[in-house]
């Protein structure tokens, strides 16, 4: 198991956002984290990162606890939602400064390789588009080997040639046998990607399965609407 | 911690402000020692101007450093690094650069001017000393109070009232209860309400060493009686290092609570 929570609970002020989340990743696998706005996506991965403390419950991860731990997190590759980079270095100073202060191995050229990204290593990170920030970001992520990987909205404002790329890269570290958690908006990457479902409602795990689960029990023939009806079909 | 010092500190004495408050004091130091052609003199004037810029200077460039490395937070914090590492890393890196500008843009035209060869160079280096000292304290608090607000105004407008209450406000209270008390005893009231105060604590600190206690009356023997004596100076020393432990670890535990 490389995650596993039990009875998570997180209240943001008077907004309960999680309430009760129980949950085993598996090794290996591709799981995506899907829910409406403002279901707890973000949070429950925060959770995991250690950034949000919970009020109550357990996570460990690797198996062992994350309570006043950070260690784990060199097993953890993340991708946060919105490429909020310090605006006043150079994208080569960051990418060094994030080596230096992870202090592992890694191997940044042949992915700013793929990605395209050499003409802007000497360039201000404020000064990047949306889209190249975010490729900056999956440099980022992917520089190092880590058993874990998490990736918030990674398709944002990438083009087609870089979702490709993007879609390679996470079947590559796939069948490299690591695990890796997705949320996102876009049903067809998920559909493509992902091997489990995990449906977030109201701060619940409301539905975990397969696709083929998902498709069976909403009685639909399609991907996006069987996620459109999993809140409204009669299985309920 | 002190990978994340490093590149706070890198950061800081890149930017254009540190510069800015490092002319700033360098400009000052040779104002006032054109202007007094004395060593001693120019202490005293530059201790009126600095026992209430360094503070206010502290609060501002804390509160503002804060908000503006949040992006960066962040990006720390889902690396492998304690959490109390980044934050104290940031801490000192901001505090420690501000006193480099201090010690630099001061310490530059005394040295030149011949401080070394002079009798006020003890003086001097007090005034080094507690002017650090305000700028850990205040850069510390200011620190407590952004981590508290995630609102920007409100962290600021918190910063600023906490420096007019401590620099401004606090002495006009206390003038207030020496004159409405003045049928009693104050001697430990006055002691203990200048120990509460890190500027006045710094400012009665460097006037008493200045040996010009003799214009502050009957209320300066007392004092002198206190400060004056090591086992005063060293009382004294020792609350300034309790008011900049204080934030340190109120920072720690504030960042052990926070979600991001």
């Amino acid at each position: 198991m490389t995650i596993e929570i039990n009875n998570l609970h997180k209240q943001f002020g008077k907004n309960q956002v999680l309430k009760g989340v129980d949950l085993t990743i598996e090794e290996g696998k591709i799981y995506a984290i899907l829910g409406p706005n403002g279901s707890g996506k973000t949070t429950l991965i925060k959770s995991v990162l250690g950034m949000v403390i919970p009020d109550k419950g357990e996570i460990s991860v690797l198996g062992a606890s994350i309570k006043k731990n950070w260690k784990y997190r060199k097993k953890i590759d993340y991708l946060p939602q919105i490429a909020n980079f310090p605006p006043n270095i150079k994208v080569k100073e960051l990418i060094s400064m994030i080596k230096d202060l992870r202090n592992s191995p890694s191997e940044e050229e042949a992915l700013i390789d793929l990605f395209g990204l050499e003409p802007f290593l000497n360039k201000k990170l404020s000064t990047l588009s949306g889209g190249t920030k975010q490729k900056v970001n999956i440099v980022l992520t992917f520089m190092f080997d880590s058993p874990l990987i998490i990736l918030d909205e990674p398709t944002t404002g990438l083009d087609p040639k870089a979702l490709i790329r993007l879609k390679e890269l996470i079947q590559k570290e796939k069948a490299n046998g690591k695990t890796i958690l997705i949320t996102s908006h876009i049903m067809q990457f998920v559909e493509e990607m992902a091997d489990e479902i995990l449906y977030l409602l109201e701060g619940e795990i409301y539905f975990k399965g397969s696709i083929e689960k998902l498709l069976q029990q909403t009685e639909q023939t399609n991907f996006e609407h069987a996620i459109a009806a999993i809140t409204t079909g009669s299985h309920v | 911690m002190f990978k994340i010092l490093k590149y706070s500190f890198y950061d800081l004495i890149r930017s254009r402000w540190s510069y800015v408050y490092f002319l700033f004091y360098l400009a000052l130091g040779f104002v006032l020692l054109f202007l007094n052609n004395d060593v001693s003199k120019a202490v005293i004037t530059l201790m009126n101007v600095i026992i209430v810029l360094i503070p206010l200077i502290g609060t501002i460039f804390g509160v503002m450093y804060y908000y503006n490395s949040r992006e960066f937070t962040e990006l720390l914090l889902a690396q492998p690094i304690k959490r109390s590492s980044i934050f104290m890393g940031q801490y000192f890196g901001v505090a420690g650069s501000l006193t480099l500008s201090l010690v630099l843009g001061l310490g530059i035209p005394f040295v030149l001017y011949g401080l070394l060869r002079s009798n006020a160079i003890f003086d001097f280096s007090l005034l080094l000393v507690t002017g650090a000292f305000l700028t850990f304290i205040f850069v510390g608090l200011s620190f407590v109070i952004a981590i508290s607000n995630e609102n920007k105004i409100k962290g600021f407008g918190y910063a600023v009232l906490l420096w007019l209450f401590l620099a401004v406000v606090y002495d006009g209270l206390f003038l207030m209860s020496l004159i409405v008390f003045e049928e009693y005893p104050l001697d430990t009231f006055s002691l203990v309400a200048t120990m509460l105060n890190p500027i006045d604590l710094s400012r009665i600190l460097i006037l008493l060493k200045l040996d010009i206690s003799a214009l502050l009356g009957y209320t300066g023997a007392i004092f002198k009686q206190f400060f004056g004596t090591n086992l005063g100076f060293f009382i004294s020393l020792v609350i300034l290092l309790l008011w900049t432990v204080l934030p340190i670890l109120g920072l720690r535990y504030k960042a052990m609570k926070k979600d991001f």
